[in-house]
């Protein structure tokens, strides 16, 4: 499958260099899905969304017209709009390139979202070691606010919408969209129970919409081009493009554009240029950000699309694809793994505040020679408690782990065998 | 203490939001700024008047955060990013090397008060990777050669500043 030039019409993606700045932003066909919203009902461009088969592009991969048919239209108090820039899933870097290449693809983005529901206030979350891109957000901001794209009756509509940056203090939970509400209240970033969900009650308890960096910069061109022509792209059930990425063991490791549905071996062998190293071959991807369980050789026909990467046992997740080869050993990747969950964990569910870092001492314990018979069972049946916490984090932690012993279990034997040998 | 005008100007800065403690986070990195690095008891409880929440409240969110500090810190801090795809590409190299070049280990201070060294989550280079950041500087693909110009150029940097 080819590139494709969407997301990124207005960005290299092998060099990301300045931001796109107002006058380029218009000159190639800026706003103008703003304008084609600002034509219709905001229901209408809701179901346009809906008809587009636009899914989250965080990791979840819901379907964002569905999630927005939650905000209570009838609702006559304050909404918000909220932008997840809290990008920190190990081996992505696709909202960088995003937020630093094109800041008014975001802002038309998030302008489209605020019409369709009738949010007059928004905020872009932004972790703060991107805080020179948030520099480069608010400068976008200030042109969109002269040109009359932000503000009081936006270009004659009759709508206001008042954006501005937020930057966090730096936590991985933050990402999860709770857990960045909380942060946004100015509280410690602990996810909270759902329901209520973020759409009823969300920041301050109002109805709130949380979306990805990426899933905000697919909407200009919906509504430029209609539901249909976006559907062209992708599969029938992930529809339109995805900014790819690899990283790890490869010879070409960096971002691409592609349609979903490329195959996975495709992005490895073909886009990154297959192993980096000579003489070592590639034997495990992690395919969507790290919280994604291992894919070996076998499973490489796998497409990159949601549905096939869930099918092959796998989440699509990030779509950044983290690489290994045959060099690399896999029980000191599950140590450093593990090592990031137990750091990041928010503290707040005792399987995952008390499991991970137990997981993590056996693993540290195997690769120093010191496991033991019967531990390999011990740490599958810990990993499965991973599963009984309040987010998706722990989860998350279960899926790397859980692949690697299973996958790679001659690696941890090996290693449990040659006990007291270090 | 901090500056009357300093107060004046935060306390009308979170007063743009629709709670003020929406503004505590954007507080506390400015008193941060003010401190040289870290929060000292007297910052919590500034961030707490100017928000109006309890102290306590503050504190629990200092201790949250992976960038606020409670004690006090180099004038620079380094951090490297140990997630995966840096550890693939041999940041533990780079942290064996801070350790030679500048006597420190993670989460220590050089003795003249100049760097910290921190570990961080995923900076999002990893297609450059190894990555670090020193203050707001990234530097992508490090090796310890790289390593070695690079502090020289900030302690040239440091020196012509106190000159």
């Amino acid at each position: 499958m080819a590139q494709v030039k969407v997301l990124t019409k207005n960005i290299d993606l092998a060099n990301v260099g300045a931001p796109c700045d107002y006058q380029r932003y218009m000159d190639n066909g800026g706003y103008e899905g703003a304008k084609a919203a600002f034509a219709k009902q905001p229901q209408e461009v809701q179901q346009i969304v809906k008809d587009s088969n636009l899914r989250g592009r965080g990791g979840a991969g819901f379907p964002t017209g569905l999630k927005w048919s939650f905000v209570p239209m009838n609702f006559t108090g304050q909404k918000y709009l909220v932008c997840n820039c809290d990008e920190m899933e190990p081996g992505t870097f696709k909202d960088r390139a995003l937020l630093y290449g094109d800041p008014h693809q975001l802002i038309e983005g998030m302008l489209i979202a605020a019409y369709a529901m009738q949010m007059t206030v928004g905020y872009i979350f932004i972790r703060w070691e991107y805080r020179k891109g948030a520099a480069l957000v608010d400068a976008a901001l200030e042109e969109a606010r002269k040109n009359g794209w932000l503000g009081k009756n936006i270009q004659g509509s009759g709508f206001d919408f008042h954006l501005e940056t937020h930057l966090s203090a730096g936590r991985y939970i933050c990402g999860e969209e709770t857990a960045l509400l909380n942060s946004l209240e100015g509280l410690r970033a602990n996810p909270r129970s759902k329901p209520p969900f973020p759409q009823i009650k969300g920041f301050l308890g109002q109805p709130t919409i949380v979306n990805n960096v990426e899933t905000f910069g697919n909407l200009p061109h919906i509504l430029a081009h209609g539901a249909e022509w976006y559907k062209k792209m992708g599969t029938e059930t992930s529809a339109g493009t995805k900014i790819m990425g690899a990283s790890g063991r490869v010879k070409n490791p960096r971002l691409w554009e592609l349609p979903l549905g490329v195959s996975l071996r495709e992005l490895i062998y073909d886009y990154a240029g297959g192993p980096a190293r000579s003489g070592q071959d590639i034997k495990a991807v992690i395919p969507g950000g790290l919280s994604t369980p291992l894919l070996v050789p076998d499973e490489f026909d796998t497409l990159m699309d949601f549905d096939s990467v869930a099918k092959a046992g796998s989440r699509l997740g990030t779509a950044c694809i983290i690489v290994f080869d045959q060099g690399d050993n896999m029980v000191e990747a599950t140590e450093n793994i593990m090592r990031f969950y137990r750091r990041e964990s928010c503290g707040f569910c005792t399987p995952c505040r008390e499991g991970i870092p137990w997981i993590w001492n056996m693993v540290n314990a195997i690769t120093q020679r010191e496991g033991k018979e019967g531990d390999m069972e011990l740490m599958a049946e810990a990993g499965r408690w991973l599963s009984h916490t309040f987010c998706a984090f722990a989860p998350g932690a279960q899926g790397p782990f859980l692949s690697a012993l299973e996958k790679f279990r001659g690696e941890f034997e090996e290693f449990i065998r040659a006990r007291g040998a270090a | 203490m901090i500056p009357q005008t300093l107060k004046t100007e935060l306390t009308e800065y979170v007063k743009h939001y629709p709670s003020e403690r929406v503004g505590l986070i954007t507080v506390m990195h400015k008193l941060q700024k003010h401190y040289g690095g870290w929060l000292p008891d007297e910052a919590i409880a500034e961030a707490a008047e100017i928000v109006g929440i309890p102290e306590p409240e503050v504190e629990g969110v200092a201790t949250f955060y992976n960038w606020f500090f409670r004690e006090p810190v180099g004038r620079r801090i380094i951090v490297v990013c140990d997630s995966i795809s840096c550890h693939l590409c041999g940041c533990d190299r780079l942290v064996e090397h801070f350790k030679k070049r500048l006597g420190i280990g993670m989460g220590e201070t050089t003795a003249d008060g100049e760097y910290t060294l921190l570990p961080v989550v995923c900076l999002g280079n990893c297609d450059q990777a190894p990555s670090i950041m020193i203050d707001e500087e990234t530097y992508n693909r490090v090796t310890p050669e790289k390593l070695d110009e690079i502090l020289e150029q900030l302690s040239a940097e440091s020196a012509k500043g106190e000159s």
